[in-house]
C-alpha cells in the first residue's frame, strides 16, 4: 500500500471510499508517523490514539453497512487545542486548564465526527491563543518542519506543523488575529479564517470574542474548502452566528483548480507596501503576482489608509475582550487552584491561582486590556479604537466596491528562529500586521503557499468581503494551480 | 515620558487578581510601556463623528426557541471543579471574619 500520510485528504477520502484502505488503516499510519516524528516537532499535546482507533473502526463498520457517508468519512484530523473534546483534555495551552477534561464538545468537533472525520489528537498553541510562534505555549514550542529551528508561527503552529510534517492531512485552527494564516504561511501550508459568525464559537475558549473565528487548515486549498464545508454554518448556540448558508467553497476551489481567473479583479493595498515585509517576502509575491495575472486577473492597486492602524487598535480590542473573558479563569469551576490552604480569602486564592496559571505573554495582555477599559482612558483607547475598527471597515467597503478580492503577503516576513522575538512583545506583534485588518472587519482571508524565500514557504493572503469566502477559494486554488504545492525536506 | 508606571501595573496586575512578582513588575511595566506608546497611534486618527464598531456582524436579539432540551448533569458539571462538595462549588471563605465555631 502506498504511503497514506503523504496523499491529501481528497485521496484518502477516495481511497476509503472504494476500499483502497480502511479507516482503522489510515488512522493507524497517521498514529505511527505521529510516533516517528512528533517529538521533533512537538504538535500535539494530546494524542488520542484510543478514540481515533474507535471512530476509524465505527466508520469502517458504518461503510461495511452500506450506510452513505459524507466527503470526508475516514479521513484524520487534528484539533487545535483552544476547542473543547468531551472527556479528552483541553488545555489551551495553559497551565491553568492542565488536566481538565470537558464535559461537552464544541461544535465544531461534533460537526467533525458527524462528517465522518477521525480526531487524531490536540494540537500545541500559544497560550490562550496569544503569539504567533507557539513559544508562548506553556507545554514547550512547536517546530518547523522545513526548520525545527525556527518557529511555526502561532498561535496554531501546531495544527500547521502537523500538517507539514504528514501526521494529518486536516486540522482546525482558530484565527482572532492571523492565528490561522500566519502559521499557514510560514510551514507551506493553506489557512483559512472564515467570516466571522461563518463558524461556530461554541466550545472554542474564547480569547476575543469578537475576532475569534475557528476555521480549516490542511495542505492543499481543495481540502481546506471541503473542510470548511463540513464545520461551516448557522449554530443557534452561537448568538453571533450568521444564519446563512455557506458559500460554495468547494465548487469555488475546482473552479479555481482550472486555473482561470478571467474577469477577477484583485487589488494590491498600497499601505501594505514600503516598510512591512522583508525582501524575500515582497519578492515571492510579486512573482505571485505575475503568476495571478497570467492567469487572467486584472490586478488594480488600493488605498485602504486606515490599515496603519489596524494593528494599533486590534492590540486595544483584543487585550481588552481578553481581560474581560479570561476572569471566569478563577480557581472554582475549572482548572488550577493555587494557594488554598484554609487561611487564605477567595480573593487572595484566586490572584495566586492566576498568577500561577497564566504565562507572560496572557499577563501582559490582561493589564494591557484592564488599563484600555479602565475609567479614564476607556475613550482615548478601547472606544477610539472601536472607531477606528468602524473606519477599517468602511476601507474594506471602499476596495471591494472596485475589486472582487484583495490580495497582500499573508506575513511580513519568514519563519523566524526560535527566541527571535520573545524578549521585545510588539516585535512578536508585527507577526500579523497584514492579518490583522481582516479580523476587525470580519471577511474572510486565507494563506495559500506562493514561493520560497531562501528555502522557506512564503504566503500569499486573500481577503475577501464578508460571506463571500467562495472568491478567496477560486483564487487561491488558481494560484496553486500554478505554483503547486511545497513539501518540507524530509524529517 | 513613559506611558504607564510601575505602580499603576502594580494597580492594574491587583485589579485583574494577579498576584504578579516584583520581577514581573519590572519587566511588564518596560514592555507595557512600548505597547502602549505604539497603540496609541490610535489617536492620531480624526474619529469624532465615527460611531464605534463592538462587532461585525449586525445580529441583535438573538434568541432560542424557549423549550427544554437537555443539559449537564451536576457531575459533569464539577467535573473539572478543583472543590466540591454536596452537587457545589467548594471555594474558600468569602468574608473576611472568623467562622462561627
Amino acid at each position: 500500500m502506498t504511503d497514506v500520510t503523504a496523499l491529501t485528504a481528497t485521496q484518502i477520502a477516495g481511497l476509503v471510499a472504494t476500499g483502497g484502505a480502511s479507516a482503522v488503516e489510515v488512522t493507524q499510519a497517521h498514529l505511527d508517523r505521529i510516533a516517528a516524528v512528533d517529538g521533533r516537532i512537538n504538535a500535539f499535546l494530546h494524542v488520542d490514539t484510543e478514540g481515533a482507533l474507535a471512530a476509524a473502526r465505527d466508520i469502517d463498520a458504518r461503510r461495511a453497512a452500506g450506510e452513505e457517508l459524507g466527503p470526508l468519512a475516514g479521513v484524520p484530523v487534528a484539533v487545535k487545542d483552544v476547542l473543547t473534546t468531551k472527556g479528552v483534555p483541553t488545555t489551551v495551552g495553559s497551565k491553568i486548564l492542565q488536566g481538565w477534561r470537558p464535559p461537552y464538545d464544541s461544535t465544531i468537533v461534533q460537526r467533525l465526527r458527524a462528517a465522518g472525520t477521525v480526531m487524531l489528537g490536540k494540537t500545541n498553541m500559544d497560550e490562550f491563543a496569544m503569539g504567533s510562534s507557539t513559544e508562548y505555549s506553556a507545554y514547550g514550542p512547536s517546530r518547523n518542519p522545513w526548520d525545527t529551528d525556527r518557529i511555526p508561527g502561532g498561535s496554531g503552529g501546531g495544527s500547521a506543523a502537523a500538517l507539514a510534517a504528514y501526521e494529518a492531512p486536516l486540522a482546525i485552527g482558530s484565527d482572532t488575529g492571523g492565528s490561522i494564516r500566519q502559521p499557514g504561511a510560514v510551514t507551506g501550508t493553506v489557512g483559512a479564517k472564515p467570516t466571522y459568525g461563518g463558524t461556530s464559537r461554541y466550545g472554542l475558549v474564547a480569547f476575543s470574542s469578537s475576532l475569534d473565528t475557528p476555521g480549516p487548515c490542511a495542505r492543499t486549498v481543495l481540502d481546506a474548502a471541503l473542510l470548511h464545508a463540513a464545520i461551516g454554518g448557522h449554530d443557534p448556540r452561537d448568538s453571533t452566528s450568521i444564519p446563512a448558508p455557506v458559500p460554495d467553497v468547494v465548487a469555488a476551489a475546482q473552479l479555481g483548480a482550472t486555473g482561470d481567473l478571467s474577469g477577477v479583479r484583485l487589488g494590491i493595498v498600497t499601505e501594505f507596501g514600503g516598510e512591512g515585509a522583508e525582501p524575500g517576502v515582497t519578492a515571492a509575491f510579486d512573482e505571485a503576482v505575475d503568476t495571478l495575472t497570467k492567469l487572467g486577473a486584472e490586478i488594480v492597486e488600493i488605498s485602504c489608509p486606515h490599515f496603519r492602524y489596524a494593528l494599533p487598535a486590534y492590540y486595544l480590542i483584543a487585550p481588552s475582550e481578553c481581560s474581560s473573558n479570561l476572569a471566569r479563569f478563577d480557581g472554582v469551576r475549572f482548572g488550577l487552584r493555587t494557594g488554598d490552604d484554609g487561611n487564605r480569602s477567595l480573593e487572595e486564592v484566586m490572584s495566586l491561582t492566576r498568577e500561577a496559571g497564566f504565562g507572560p505573554e496572557v499577563k501582559r495582555r490582561i493589564i494591557l486590556g484592564t488599563y484600555a477599559l479602565s475609567s479614564g482612558y476607556y475613550d482615548a483607547y478601547y472606544g477610539q479604537a472601536q472607531k477606528v475598527r468602524t473606519l477599517i471597515t468602511r476601507d474594506f467597503t471602499a476596495a471591494f466596491e472596485r475589486v472582487d478580492a484583495l490580495i497582500s503577503p499573508t506575513t511580513p516576513f519568514v519563519a523566524f528562529p526560535l527566541g527571535a522575538r520573545t524578549s521585545d512583545p510588539y516585535q512578536m506583534y508585527l507577526a500579523d500586521l497584514f492579518t490583522i485588518p481582516s479580523n476587525l472587519y470580519g471577511g474572510p482571508g486565507i494563506s495559500v503557499p506562493c514561493g520560497l524565500s531562501d528555502g522557506l514557504p512564503v504566503g500569499l493572503q486573500v481577503m475577501a468581503p464578508t460571506l463571500a469566502d467562495d472568491r478567496m477559494y477560486r483564487v487561491a486554488a488558481a494560484l496553486e494551480s500554478a505554483v503547486g504545492t511545497f513539501t518540507p525536506p524530509a524529517l | 515620558m513613559a506611558a504607564i508606571s510601575r505602580e499603576e501595573v502594580a494597580h492594574l496586575a491587583r485589579l485583574s487578581r494577579l498576584a504578579v512578582t516584583q520581577e514581573e513588575l519590572d519587566t511588564f511595566a518596560g514592555q507595557l510601556d512600548v505597547i502602549l506608546q505604539a497603540v496609541a497611534q490610535v489617536g492620531e486618527v480624526a474619529a469624532a463623528d465615527i460611531p464605534p464598531t463592538s462587532h461585525s456582524v449586525p445580529l441583535t436579539n438573538v434568541l432560542r426557541e424557549d423549550v427544554v432540551t437537555p443539559g449537564l448533569t451536576p457531575e459533569e458539571a464539577l467535573s473539572g471543579a478543583p472543590d466540591a462538595e454536596e452537587q457545589r462549588f467548594r471555594v474558600p471563605r468569602i468574608l473576611d471574619e472568623d467562622v462561627a465555631s
